[in-house]
């Protein structure tokens, strides 16, 4: 059962001989994509910062998507959600994906209204 | 595998036991499912994080600049380079931690010792790295006045660079002492001492007029602000205008004119910080050290109880007890919370350093 894996990532494009290369080939692309959110965090780009795309910079944006890629690689081929059966990985992954959305959306919404009332309010916070 | 099983004599009938629901062992799933609630958790403490971020977001600490040091590299301006070497690190024990789960499962006892020995050394490396991290955090570097609002004061040359405290402050003669329990009443306690008090950072300020004194707040951009016509606006722009020197820098942490800055330290100020905890922090909001200190305290922790775990099965797979076991799903089990604590720090390192 755990002896056959799935070698193929990029959806196919990439298909490697053993699982050990597998591992090494993540690895490499896990770096590369650290090596690039790090040389963006210290050079950050001005058309990346000034930009925005729904109220958030560029940047940003570019930061959480590298990451989530990340996180599916360490989780599909670190953690083996690839060779796992379709039941166990939607159990997993979709009840996380979907209960943090839902607080993230939840909380963050929340700050920005309490931040506009600090903003806007009588009482200043100028003391 | 199937040593683990009992055959029941109930094979093929579904709710007969002896099933395996999902395709995984019952330790496997169940750590699956732990992982899923310690996500939860991590993701209360991160969104909560963005929650009182998004509440002083024009006040909030920038990364960069409070995390600037390297080891033996003393002086040297290197923002983000230490937390980027503490996530390669993490990465690549991840990356052996998955090398003893294909050596258990090819059952090669030799290299799963190997690997396992060296996950257990990059947990080390990553929780030293954390426990110097906090020590530099904590240490502080150039000091700061609080203010009686709580507001942090943080102090400038003409330039705009970073002038510490100790660099300016006259000592003066006299000397303060601080309260302590055994001395008066008993249930009060003094602050803690710093390298110079309010006073003496107030005379050494006054002294030079190259000072310049800068807060959290951000510069708005002033040519949307001015080009409204809503009487709240243009108090606003009076009053930034006012106030500040650096208003052509939209985005920038905006700095008190020479005459604000005195008037700011005199009638606000209230007392030194240094360094950081969890009641003052001389960057910012005394919230970013908060989270700061339990976020990546509480992953800490996890490494640190993954790191065990690791010693603990490490220990095992020397004695042979998984080889006489007939197979090595222990430390499949221990991988998957190993490789959780990885992917909980890519997103500390996100949301707490890039973003």
């Amino acid at each position: 059962m755990a002896h056959d894996h799935k070698l193929a990532i990029f959806r196919g494009l990439i298909t490697f001989k053993s699982n050990e290369r597998k591992i090494w080939g993540v690895f490499a692309f896990l770096s590369v994509v650290t090596v690039v959110e790090v040389a963006l965090g210290i050079i950050k780009p001005e058309v990346l910062t000034e930009n925005r795309f729904l109220a958030m910079k560029l940047l940003n944006w570019i930061f959480i998507v590298l990451t989530l890629v990340k996180a599916y690689y360490i989780t599909w081929d670190f953690m083996h959600m690839r060779d796992e059966v379709k039941p166990l990985r939607r159990a997993v992954v979709w009840t996380a994906i979907f209960l943090i959305c839902y607080l993230v959306l939840i909380l963050l919404i929340e700050g920005d209204y309490i931040y506009e009332v600090y903003k806007n309010n009588y009482m200043k916070f100028t003391f | 595998m199937d040593a683990t099983v009992a055959q029941t004599g109930t094979e093929g009938k579904t709710w007969g036991g002896g099933n395996r629901p999902l395709n995984a062992s019952y330790g496997k799933m169940m750590m699956w499912f732990f992982i899923v609630s310690d996500a939860l958790t991590f993701s209360g403490f991160l969104a909560s994080y963005g929650f009182s971020r998004f509440k002083f977001i024009d006040s909030w600490p920038i990364a960069d600049e409070v995390f600037t040091h390297f080891p033996f590299l003393h002086g040297v301006d290197a923002p983000m380079y230490y937390v980027a070497f503490m996530t390669f690190i993490l990465i690549f024990s991840s990356v052996t931690m998955v090398l003893a789960v294909d050596a258990g499962h090819k059952m090669q006892k030799n290299k799963v010792i190997i690997y396992l020995f060296l996950t257990v050394i990059g947990g080390l490396i990553f929780v030293g790295s954390q426990a110097w991290e906090w020590a530099t955090f904590i240490k502080g570097d150039y000091g700061a006045v609080e203010t009686n609002g709580g507001k942090i004061l943080q102090f400038l040359d003409k330039d705009g660079n970073r002038v510490a405290i100790g660099e300016f402050a006259t000592t003066l003669p006299s000397t303060s002492v601080t309260h302590t329990e055994g001395n008066g009443i008993w249930y009060m306690e003094g602050g803690t001492e710093t390298s110079f008090n309010y006073e003496e950072v107030k005379a050494g300020f006054l002294a030079n007029e190259n000072l310049l004194i800068r807060d959290q707040e951000l510069v708005p951009d002033m040519a949307a602000l001015r080009a409204s016509d809503l009487e709240a606006d243009k108090q606003e722009v009076a009053r930034l205008e006012r106030s500040y020197i650096n208003l052509d820098e939209i985005g920038e942490k905006a700095i008190y004119s020479r005459e604000m800055s005195v008037s700011k330290l005199v009638n606000d100020g209230k007392l030194v910080v240094e360094g950081a905890n969890l009641k003052h922090n001389e960057y910012g909001t005394p919230l970013f050290a908060d989270f700061f200190f339990f976020i990546t305290g509480f992953h800490g922790f996890h490494v640190f109880s993954g790191v065990i775990f690791n010693l603990i099965i490490f220990f095992n797979v020397v004695i042979g007890t998984y080889e006489r076991r007939g197979h090595y799903e222990m430390v499949e089990k221990v991988g998957l919370y190993w490789h959780f604590v990885d992917l909980v720090w890519v997103f500390v390192f996100t949301f707490f350093y890039l973003v």
